[in-house]
C-alpha cells in the first residue's frame, strides 16, 4: 500500500454534530415494508383530487410516478426538458431490470436480490430500503408485463432471463438490447392515458430552475419554457423530482447530451442535502473516444459479459493483429484474476483491472486505451444466428460507429462514465430533509450504495415510481395539513428575479470560451483528478483546479443569441455553472471518504491484491452535504447500522 | 484512406416559427471522417460562436439512436444517406471529399419549425395519448408468467414497438401522412394478449387522432418504410387498415 503525501495544504471539512436519521421502519427485515404500508395514514380518495403534485422528469422513475399518482387521483403535472416524455435518457438503456422471480428456478429470492445489491454496493446503502427494492421487484415485472412490454420470451411462452454483472443467478428480464427503451414507453404509455383522462398535465421543454420553499417545505417550482425562454411558476402540494443523475459533470459520459444535475442542484442550493456526491461509476464496456471530437461516448451493454470474454495480449511487446494472436499468448485477465465470476465481475471491479492492464502498457492501438471484447468462442460454441439475436442491435451499433464487425474482429472497449449513485439524500420514505420534496430514481442515492449493480437502476427507477411514492407520498400529505399557497408569494417573486438575473448575466459576460470547451475542461480534471482511481493529493488538486474554471467560465464565457427563444448554448451554459458547482462538492466528498469502496477507489487504501479496502470504523455513514452560500459546505453524516448483514470484504475471486 | 474531408454544407436557417427562413452557406474543412455527423455540426457551432454568428440549432440527446430526438433531412433523405440509420449514429466516413450537403428540417404540416433544424413532433404524443396503451392500473398485473406469449409473437410486437417517434416517416411522406407510427404502436398491442381487449376502440381513436391531427393518408409510397432508422415494416400499416376495417364492420 503507498501512501502519497499531499502538497497542498489540508482541507478542513466542518462536521455537523447531530447525526442524519434514515427513518428505517423498526422491526424485522421482511416486514418493515408491509408494517409501514399497514400503519401509514391514507388520503381519502375524495380529498386526492386536492392535493397538486409536481413531477419534474418523465423517465423511468418520473414516468412511473406520474402514471401512478394520477391513476390513485392526485392532480399531477409532469415536467421533463426533451420535446416528448418519451425521450427521456431511461430510452437508453439496454441490458435489463433484475427482479428476484426465481423464475429460472436457480435459487434466487428476494433476500438473495437484497443480499447481492448490499454487498455490490459495498456496504454503503441503507438496509431497508434495498430490502424493499428486492421485495417490490417481483411486482414490477407483473406490471410492465400487463402494459405490454414485450420482454424476451422462450419457446414455451415464459419469460426468458439473462445474466448480469455481481450475480450468480439468471434475474435479468429483457427486451434485447433496448430494454430501456421498452419500459419506458411502457411507463409513457400509462402516463399518456392519464394525460387523456385529464389527470396529469405535460409540460415538454420546460427545465426547472428552482424549487420554492415556503415556511420550510417544498411547495413549487420555476421552470423556464425553452422555447420562448419565458418563465414560468408552479405551486403544489410537494415536489417529486425525478430528474436522473449527473455523469455528464466529466463532459464524456454515456449519459444523454441533456442528462444534467441542475434540478438537484438547485433543490441542494434551497437546503436539500446531496448525498455521497462522490460515488460515480465507471462502466467497463463502452466504445473507447476516438479523438478530441468525441461528443458522448457509447455503452457496450453489460450484458454482453455472458457471452463476451475480455482480453489483451499476454505481452505489451504484441502488435498482431487480434486473430494473428493465437489462445496461448492471450490474457483473458478477468477469468484469470476473478475466475468464480470470471467475465462477470461488478462493474467496479471490471473497470480497474482493464485500467490496470492499459496501464501496463497492454492496452490496444494507438492510445493503448482500449481491451478485447471477444465473441469468437461463444459463435464457435452457439452459432453466429444465437448470438446475433441476443446482442445483434448492439452488434450493429458497435459497426455503425466504429466500421468494424464485432462478428468479423473482437470489440474494443474502455470503461466510461456511466451513473451516479450519489445524488440527493433521501429517507426510508424517499423524501429529502425538505418536507415535500421526494426524490426518485437516479436523482436520489438511496439503494446502490458505493457501486451499483447492472439492471438494477431499472428496478430501482420503477419501485420508486410504482410502488414506493403512491404509499409515502400519501403518508406525507395524510400527516400534514398544508396552507393554500399562492404564486404570487414573495419566494416565487425573489426566485424569478433570480432566475432571470442569472441568465443575463450568463449572456452579458461575452468572453472568449464556449461552453463546449469549458465543460471538456471540467471534464478534464474531473476524470484525471476525480475519476477511477483517486488520491489525496489527485483530489486536492482538484479543488484547487475547479474554481479556477469556475472563475474562468464566470468571466469568459462566450455565449451567443438571446434569453427568449431555444437557445441551447445558453441551456447548456447554465447546466455547466451547476456542474461546476457539483464537481467540486464531488471532489471535496472524495477527499473526505480516506478509504476506498465500491466505485470510489483511493489508491492509498487498497488490499495487497488492488481491491478497495474499506474503513468501516471510521466511514460506515452516507456522507450528506448541505449547501453554505459562500462557503465550504457542512458534512451530514446518516450512520449505516447493519443490523440484518454482515459487512465483509467482497470477494468474487 | 484519408482520414479528413472537406464539405460545403446548405443549412436552413429560420429564427421562428412565424419568420421565414433560407439557407445558409458553410464550408467545412478537414473534418475526421470518423466523427459522426452531429459531432461535424458540434464542430460548426464552435466555429459560428467564435465568429460572433448564433450557432445552428438541432436537436440531439442519446446521440445513439434510441431516443428519437435528432433528425433532419440530408440531401433529400431523412436521416441522410445510410439505410437503417439515425442522423446521430451517422459518420463521416460515408461521405467523401468535396461533397455538398443540403440540410434541411423535417417538412410536414403537423410539425411546425421551431427553429433552424428543430421541429415540434407535440403531435404523436396526441397520437399515443388517444389510445396507445394497455388500460390497466399499476398494481393490477397478474404474475407475468401467467401470461403466455409464444417467442415469435414477442419477437414481431418488439419489432413494432422499437419505433422511435423520430418522425421520418412523416417527413419523407409525400402525404405527410403519420401511419407508419401509428401503426407500429397499434399493430404491438395487437400481436399481444393484453392488447386484444381495447383494440377496437383503440384503432379508431387513434386513426381519427391522426387525421385530427393534420397528417395526410397512407397512399403507399412506402417511403416511410425506406427511410425509418428503426426498420419498421409497412406491414404494420397493413395490420392496422385490417383492424380498422374489423372495428368497423362488427
Ligand atoms: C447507456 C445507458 C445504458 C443503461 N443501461 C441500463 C440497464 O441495462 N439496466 C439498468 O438497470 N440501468 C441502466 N442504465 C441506467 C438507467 O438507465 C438510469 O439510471 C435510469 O434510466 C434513470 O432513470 P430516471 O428516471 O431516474 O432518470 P432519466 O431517465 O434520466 O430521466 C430524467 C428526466 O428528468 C427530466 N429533467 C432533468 N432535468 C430537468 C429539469 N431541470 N427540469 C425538468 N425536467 C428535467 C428529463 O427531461 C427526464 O425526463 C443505463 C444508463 C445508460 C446511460
Ligand atoms: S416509424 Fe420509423 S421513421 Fe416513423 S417515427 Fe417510428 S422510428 Fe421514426
Ligand atoms: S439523438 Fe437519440 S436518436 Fe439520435
Amino acid at each position: 500500500m503507498s501512501i502519497i503525501k499531499a502538497a497542498l495544504p489540508e482541507k478542513e471539512i466542518v462536521t455537523h454534530v447531530k447525526k442524519l436519521d434514515g427513518k428505517s421502519p423498526g422491526g424485522e427485515l421482511h416486514d418493515k415494508w408491509s408494517k409501514y404500508k399497514s400503519e401509514m395514514k391514507l388520503v381519502n380518495p375524495a380529498n386526492k383530487r386536492k392535493y397538486n403534485i409536481i413531477v419534474v422528469g418523465s423517465g423511468l422513475a418520473g414516468g412511473s410516478a406520474s402514471a401512478t399518482l394520477a391513476e390513485l387521483g392526485y392532480n399531477v403535472k409532469t415536467f421533463c426538458v426533451q420535446d416528448t416524455p418519451r425521450r427521456a435518457h431511461s430510452i437508453a438503456a439496454q441490458g435489463g431490470i433484475n427482479a428476484a422471480k426465481n423464475y429460472q428456478n436457480d435459487g434466487d429470492s428476494v433476500q438473495r436480490l437484497f443480499i447481492d445489491t448490499i454487498k455490490g454496493g459495498d456496504y454503503r446503502a441503507r438496509e431497508a430500503n434495498v430490502y424493499r427494492l428486492a421485495e417490490v421487484s417481483t411486482n414490477i415485472i407483473d406490471q410492465c408485463v400487463a402494459q405490454g412490454v414485450p420482454f424476451a420470451r422462450d419457446y414455451g411462452g415464459l419469460l426468458t432471463n439473462r445474466s448480469f454483472g455481481g450475480a450468480q443467478v439468471s434475474r435479468t428480464f429483457y427486451a434485447r438490447g433496448q430494454t430501456g427503451q421498452q419500459l419506458l414507453l411502457g411507463a409513457y404509455s400509462s402516463m399518456m392515458r392519464q394525460v387523456s383522462k385529464k389527470q396529469i398535465e405535460l409540460f415538454t421543454n420546460k427545465e426547472m430552475l428552482d424549487l420554492i420553499v415556503i415556511d420550510g417545505k417544498a411547495r413549487g417550482i420555476v421552470v423556464r419554457d425553452l422555447k420562448t425562454g419565458d418563465i414560468e411558476k408552479h405551486t403544489a402540494e410537494a415536489v417529486v423530482l425525478c430528474s436522473g443523475g449527473y455523469g455528464n459533470v466529466f463532459f464524456l459520459s454515456t449519459n444523454g447530451k441533456n442528462s444534467n444535475a441542475t434540478a438537484a442542484w438547485r433543490c441542494h442550493k434551497k437546503g436539500a442535502l446531496m448525498a455521497n456526491p462522490c460515488f460515480a461509476q465507471i462502466h467497463p464496456t463502452c466504445i473507447p473516444a476516438s479523438g478530441e471530437y468525441q461528443s458522448k461516448l457509447t455503452l457496450m451493454s453489460e450484458s454482453l459479459r455472458n457471452d463476451g470474454r475480455v482480453w489483451v495480449p499476454k505481452s505489451a511487446d504484441d502488435k498482431r493483429a487480434s486473430e494473428d494472436i493465437p489462445e496461448n499468448d492471450r490474457d483473458y485477465f478477468l477469468e484469470r484474476m476473478y475466475p468464480a465470476y470470471g467475465n462477470l465481475v461488478p462493474r467496479d471491479v471490471g473497470s480497474r483491472a482493464i485500467k490496470r492492464v492499459c496501464d501496463e502498457g497492454k492496452g490496444l492501438g494507438a492510445t493503448g486505451r482500449a481491451v478485447y471484447l471477444d465473441f469468437g468462442s461463444a459463435m464457435d460454441r452457439l452459432g453466429e444466428k444465437n448470438i446475433s439475436d441476443k446482442y445483434g442491435n448492439l452488434f450493429d451499433m458497435y459497426e455503425t460507429i466504429t466500421g468494424e464487425s464485432p462478428y468479423k474482429k473482437p470489440m474494443r472497449i474502455y470503461p466510461a462514465i456511466h451513473y451516479v449513485m450519489g445524488g440527493l439524500w433521501v429517507d426510508y420514505d424517499c423524501m429529502s430533509n425538505i418536507p415535500g420534496l421526494f426524490v426518485l430514481g437516479e436523482a436520489n442515492f438511496s439503494d446502490h450504495g458505493a457501486n451499483r449493480l447492472g439492471a438494477s437502476a431499472l428496478m430501482q427507477g420503477l419501485a420508486d415510481g410504482y410502488f414506493v411514492i403512491p404509499y409515502t407520498l400519501g403518508n406525507y400529505l395524510a400527516n400534514n395539513s398544508l396552507d393554500a399557497v399562492s404564486d404570487t408569494a414573495d419566494e416565487f417573486k425573489e426566485s424569478i428575479d433570480e432566475v432571470k438575473k442569472r441568465n443575463e448575466s450568463l449572456l452579458k459576460i461575452k468572453g472568449s470560451s464556449t461552453v463546449l470547451e469549458l465543460h471538456r475542461e471540467l471534464g478534464a480534471v474531473m476524470w484525471d483528478f476525480v475519476g477511477m482511481a483517486r488520491t489525496k493529493d489527485s483530489l486536492a488538486q482538484a479543488l484547487e483546479k475547479i474554481p479556477q474554471i469556475k472563475d474562468k467560465f464566470w468571466s469568459d464565457l462566450n455565449l451567443i443569441g438571446n434569453d427568449d427563444n431555444l437557445n441551447k448554448s445558453l441551456e447548456n451554459a447554465s447546466r455547466l455553472a451547476d456542474f461546476i458547482e457539483l464537481g467540486e462538492l464531488m471532489a471535496l466528498d472524495a477527499y473526505d471518504r480516506e478509504e476506498s469502496c465500491g466505485a470510489h477507489f483511493r489508491e492509498e487504501y487498497q488490499t495487497s491484491e488492488g481491491e478497495p479496502l474499506r474503513n468501516d470504523e471510521k466511514y460506515a455513514y452516507v456522507s450528506a452535504w448541505e449547501y453554505i452560500p459562500d462557503s465550504s459546505s457542512i458534512l451530514h453524516k446518516e450512520d449505516l447500522n447493519y443490523e440484518f448483514v454482515e459487512m465483509t470484504q467482497r470477494n468474487y475471486k | 484512406m484519408a482520414n479528413t474531408i472537406n464539405l460545403k454544407l446548405q443549412v436552413w436557417r429560420q429564427e421562428s416559427a412565424d419568420s421565414s427562413g433560407d439557407f445558409h452557406y458553410y464550408s467545412m474543412e478537414d473534418v475526421p471522417v470518423d466523427i459522426s455527423f452531429l459531432e461535424m455540426l458540434d464542430i460548426l457551432n464552435e466555429n459560428l460562436t467564435k465568429s460572433g454568428i448564433v450557432p445552428i440549432s438541432f436537436d440531439s440527446d442519446c446521440r445513439e439512436g434510441i431516443c428519437g430526438t435528432c433528425g433532419f433531412v440530408i440531401n433529400g433523405i431523412a436521416h441522410g444517406p445510410q439505410s437503417r440509420t439515425t442522423v446521430c449514429q451517422l459518420h463521416m466516413r460515408h461521405f467523401n471529399d468535396g461533397d455538398t450537403l443540403v440540410i434541411e428540417p423535417f417538412r410536414a404540416t403537423p410539425f411546425k419549425i421551431v427553429k433552424d433544424l428543430v421541429v415540434d413532433r407535440g403531435s404523436f404524443d396526441k397520437i399515443i395519448q388517444a389510445g396507445g396503451y394497455v388500460s390497466i392500473n399499476t398494481g393490477n398485473g397478474p404474475d407475468a408468467n401467467s401470461i403466455l406469449i409464444g417467442k415469435e409473437d414477442a419477437e414481431e410486437a418488439f419489432d413494432s414497438a422499437a419505433c422511435i417517434g423520430c418522425g421520418a416517416c412523416v417527413a419523407s411522406c409525400p402525404n405527410a401522412s403519420a401511419a407508419l407510427f401509428t401503426s407500429a404502436k397499434i399493430s404491438h398491442l395487437l400481436q399481444l394478449p393484453q392488447g386484444q381487449i381495447e383494440q377496437k376502440a383503440r384503432v379508431k381513436s387513434m386513426v381519427d387522432k391522426m387525421d385530427e391531427e393534420g397528417f395526410g393518408a397512407c397512399s403507399n409510397h412506402a417511403e416511410c418504410e425506406a427511410v425509418c432508422p428503426k426498420g419498421i415494416s409497412i406491414k404494420n400499416i397493413a395490420n392496422m387498415r385490417r383492424s380498422l376495417i374489423k372495428s368497423i364492420v362488427k
